[in-house]
């Protein structure tokens, strides 16, 4: 440190700065968000994003996690990922975000891909500007279509925080802003088909919404034959099913879609997250030519300056198409198999801590025999340069979702890392418990 | 028309990042395969060699429709050579298993290269491909194949079936690809990969120096330029049939075919004659200079000619010959670097000098390697084994093919050199590799060594093998985790049980190898 004021500052961004990360800790507190700022501090996470690239964050102290949170998806393809950064810069030179009233070249271009890979049936794309508004726009579809309005989803389920689609989700989201609505939107248990079809019964669903793995629980696994009966159910209830596939999209089950796997053809799909190619952000929302009436009957029924943008179309587009690559597919079977492979001997060694394995492709829940067990795991990867995330519905479990690139080397030293980790974390909690 | 243009910023060509994802994925299946045992490896090796052989027919038309040179029965024999040829040919040898040397105390563990990236040409198309990705397969490394674009589609469809009956035969996913649609950034990107671990390249000077200059460890091979040394104690009408038949083998596209004959001034008529017996057409001198001048317009080589047939090019230079004429053979005097006679070829036009002495003969074969073909190979057809050792001794080539046709001689097809598509032009030739290519130019070997202190006893090995069989597809299926068939290897594998049916097959196949090889031999 100079004496003289006139020193550089150490985090220079060009448009602002910071003196240091203690700083930038204060002001996020001071301007931004006190309570998740602290909460992160408390955690033994004190991470500030910096520089990022593949599937690498850089902290503000320079210290090099390998992200397996990704957050939800969103960044698989890595981070920056260049196809995807060439496509975005040079669309740049001609489009900007586009006037959504119009025609458009890029939405235009972008809905017929989409539908192209689609779960046949799909026929038309409703563009949103991130996950809860498509969300929200799965949700107005369905009851324009049936001309009812409950929404049935899963007790714990998570399908964003807009004025629809958090009522579909935990209380914890809605009961804090007073938009919980439990005679529309009621909640069964998962995996319950007793429930499901008690709650369909009297023909007044307008939808199901279901993801095809529940990211936020925790990934709970459909029990095999669970979401084919639902859908059976939905047809026999008039309802419409809605597949949310934010998560489990674009490739991370092995296909590109997470539902093709158990052979639906769903009423409509929603994907967000990852179809931005985590640089542009947008959502969108498939429907079948009966699901998608309203588009005939009121083109300008849902307004969104920003949904379908098209430097995002454009991001979707490249994505899509990574995503869609016959070597992407293998590769991500490869990757599932080795981290398969590598957790079943994790497990092995710790098998009254590490409990259970849930994986559909590269999307894991690891569970730990504690019930905040993953927040110990997540700390103990943190420090052993690991981002990894517990699961805010259901804290043993942590959310361990690599990327569908990831490189075999990149891998290996992962899986390393959580080796330790888990091995640590398990130390921690029998000390607190001898203690 | 919108006014404004759409003018993209720098761009990467279009199936570069494709081509990366290719290295990417192949970078996983050599893992994979890399931990085969050698059972597997060689029921993966058979698979596609009998997907090759089995449709080797198919693929020589279609090379020679889709390139426009070759012949189409050369090629059907050059496929099989290729295929199940070479499988013969490494029959029983183990490119995978640990060797112990318990004299020495040291045991050997191979060590496949990764992923290999083999560039193939439009000569030779499918061929090469077949025969780098059995070398492949049988030393367990992973292949991306880019294959020359005049040749592209039978390349694509002949890597396609071999690949297809490779992975139901238990290899990994993606252990064979190609590329579809070559271009040279593309084949830029591929070759300076840092995940590329090694690049084998066949094809002319620019393509082999640029593999050498990627920055990865680079297997290339050099051109040809095959001197003929015919002495007076040669049984020339033996040595007539052999150079003729070899010369038009495929039209002359072979770097192995020859290119010009340097004949004993005592017996230079007697060839010639021999030469005409056998099919040839020997040029008048304003013959010859129209021949010259339609193969080297000014001075350069016509690469419409490449492969084409003698009738054809006689017909192009307005000579009248036999229809049944094989080779146009093209006297003249001196083998400088300003006779265009004196250089590579590839179509059935065979030059031809006159030497007082043998000894002297030695000297123009020496001069005609000057201009090309340093490092590959030569032939002599003489009974003077002091000539020979002085001719093989002096003449800068790492094989001789010796009272055999140079063709099939050099490549180990008619000698038993190891049957090659890819001619080690080593040192002389600006390459890594001096032999004929060969599995073991694919492996390392890691070697573990005791102590040589003899009081040191090394245990026994036997019976250790790092190696093990799939129990299941490679990779698996992702299936949920609480699915029943989730797991490693749980699912039972697509693998064909050898029936009688395919036993006979392979039979069959062996056997038709066998009697073309000998019709060519007697040949």
């Amino acid at each position: 440190m100079t004496q003289e004021n006139t020193a550089a500052p150490e985090f220079d961004y060009g448009l602002f700065s910071y003196d240091s990360k203690e700083q930038m800790l204060e002001k996020s507190k001071e301007f931004w968000n006190p309570g998740k700022t602290q909460f992160w501090i408390d955690s033994g996470v004190p991470l500030v994003i910096d520089r990022r690239e593949e599937y690498f964050i850089y902290d503000m102290s320079g210290k090099r996690l390998i992200d397996a949170h990704l957050n939800g998806g969103t960044y698989n393809l890595g981070h920056r990922n260049p196809e995807v950064v060439q496509a975005v810069t040079m669309a740049m030179q001609h489009f900007d975000i586009g006037n959504h009233h119009f025609p458009s070249l890029a939405r235009t271009a972008l809905a017929e891909a989409l539908i192209k890979t689609a779960p046949a049936g799909l026929s038309k794309v409703i563009y949103g500007s991130g996950g809860g508004e498509a969300i929200d726009i799965a949700l107005k579809t369905a009851r324009h279509a049936t001309q009812k309005r409950k929404i049935v989803s899963i007790i714990k389920a998570y399908h964003g925080h807009t004025g629809l689609a958090v009522g579909t989700g935990d209380d914890r989201f809605s009961k804090l802003f007073l938009s919980d609505r439990p005679e529309e939107f009621p909640h069964v248990p998962f995996n319950d088909l007793e429930a499901m079809e008690d709650a369909l019964r009297d023909r007044d669903v307008a939808a199901v919404i279901m993801e095809t793995i529940p990211a936020t629980y925790g990934f709970p696994l459909p029990n095999p034959g669970y979401l084919e009966a639902v859908k059976k159910l939905c047809e026999k209830y008039d309802a419409l099913y809605i597949a949310d596939e934010v998560q489990t999209g674009l490739m991370r089950t092995g296909e590109l879609w997470g539902i093709t796997k158990h052979g639906i053809t769903p009423d409509i799909l929603v994907t967000g997250k990852g179809i931005s190619g985590g640089l542009y952000p947008i959502a969108a929302v498939l429907a079948t030519e009966k699901a998608a009436g309203w588009l005939n009957e009121d083109g300008f029924g849902h307004i969104s300056t920003f949904g379908g943008a098209e430097l995002g179309c454009i991001a979707a587009l490249k994505t899509l198409e990574v995503c869609s690559r016959e070597e992407t597919r293998s590769m991500v079977h490869y990757i599932a198999d080795y981290v398969g492979q590598r957790l079943a001997a994790i497990q092995a060694t710790y098998p009254d801590w590490f409990v259970g394995i849930r994986q559909n492709g590269v999307i894991l829940g690891l569970e730990f025999a504690h019930p905040q067990g993953a927040k110990y795991v997540m700390r103990h990867l943190y420090e052993n340069g690991v981002w990894a995330i517990f699961s805010t519905l259901d804290p043993r479990v942590l959310q361990y979702k690599p990327g569908i690139l990831l490189k075999p080397e990149v891998a290996e030293e992962m899986l390393d890392r959580t080796e330790l980790a888990i091995g640590k974390a398990y130390a921690e909690i029998r000390n607190e418990r001898s203690a | 028309m919108s006014e404004m243009t759409f003018e993209p910023l720098m761009v990467e060509p279009a199936g570069v990042p494709r081509g990366r994802a290719m290295v990417e994925r192949a970078d996983w299946a050599a893992r994979a395969y890399a931990k085969y045992d050698i059972a597997t490896v060689n029921r993966i090796v058979d698979a596609a060699a009998s997907a090759l052989a089995t449709r080797a027919q198919e693929f020589a038309r279609d090379a020679v429709s889709e390139t426009g040179f070759g012949v189409v029965e050369h090629k059907v024999l050059k496929n099989i050579a290729c295929s199940t040829g070479i499988v013969e040919t490494y029959r029983g040898q183990d490119f995978v298993s640990p060797e112990i040397d318990e004299v020495n105390k040291i045991v050997a563990i191979p060590r496949p290269a990764g992923v290999i990236l083999a560039l193939t040409p439009s000569t030779n198309p499918v061929a090469t491909v077949s025969f780098k990705i059995i070398l492949a397969l049988m030393t367990r490394n992973s292949i991306i194949i880019s294959p020359h674009p005049m040749a592209k589609k039978v390349c694509v469809a002949a890597a396609k079936a071999m690949s297809e009956a490779a992975v139901a035969a238990g290899a990994p996913d993606g252990i064979i690809q190609i590329v579809e649609d070559p271009s040279i950034p593309l084949i830029n990107a591929l070759m300076t990969d840092e995940r590329t671990d090694v690049v084998v390249a066949t094809g002319g000077t620019p393509v082999v120096r640029s593999a050498y200059r990627s920055g990865n460890p680079a297997i290339g091979v050099g051109p040809g330029n095959v001197p003929v040394l015919v002495d007076a104690t040669a049984d020339l009408a033996k040595t007539a049939a052999r150079i003729i038949e070899s010369k038009s083998f495929d039209n002359s596209i072979l770097c192995t075919n020859e290119s010009v004959v340097i004949a004993e001034e005592a017996i230079a008529d007697k060839l010639l004659s021999a030469f005409a017996r056998e099919g040839a057409y020997v040029l008048k001198d304003e013959e010859r200079d129209a021949v010259r001048n339609t193969v080297f317009p000014e001075g350069h080589f016509n690469t419409k000619m490449v492969g084409k047939d003698a009738v054809w090019i006689a017909e192009k230079a307005g000579i009248k010959v036999p229809a049944k004429t094989k080779v146009l053979v093209a006297p003249f005097d001196l083998v400088v670097p300003e006779e265009p006679l004196a250089h590579e070829k590839l179509c059935p036009v065979l030059g031809f000098v006159r030497v007082p002495t043998a000894t002297r003969g030695i000297d123009i074969a020496r001069a005609v390697l000057r201009i090309t073909g340093a490092g590959h190979s030569a032939a002599i057809h003489s009974a003077n084994p002091e000539l020979i050792m002085m001719f093989s001794a002096a003449v800068p080539v790492l094989r001789v093919s010796v009272n055999v046709g140079n063709s099939l001689g050099a490549s180990g097809i008619q000698t038993n050199l190891a049957p090659t598509m890819t001619i080690g032009t080593g040192f002389a030739g600006r390459s890594s590799v001096g032999e004929n290519l060969q599995p073991k130019h694919l492996i390392n070997y890691t070697r573990l060594a005791y102590n040589a202190d003899a009081r040191e006893v090394m245990p026994s090995y036997a019976g250790l093998n790092p190696w093990s069989s799939p129990t299941g597809p490679v990779p698996s299926y992702p299936v949920a985790s609480n699915e029943e068939n989730y797991g490693f290897g749980s699912t039972s594998i697509r693998r064909e049980p050898i029936t009688q049916d395919v036993a006979e097959l392979r039979d069959e196949i062996r056997k038709l190898i066998v009697e073309e090889l000998h019709a060519l031999i007697k040949n």
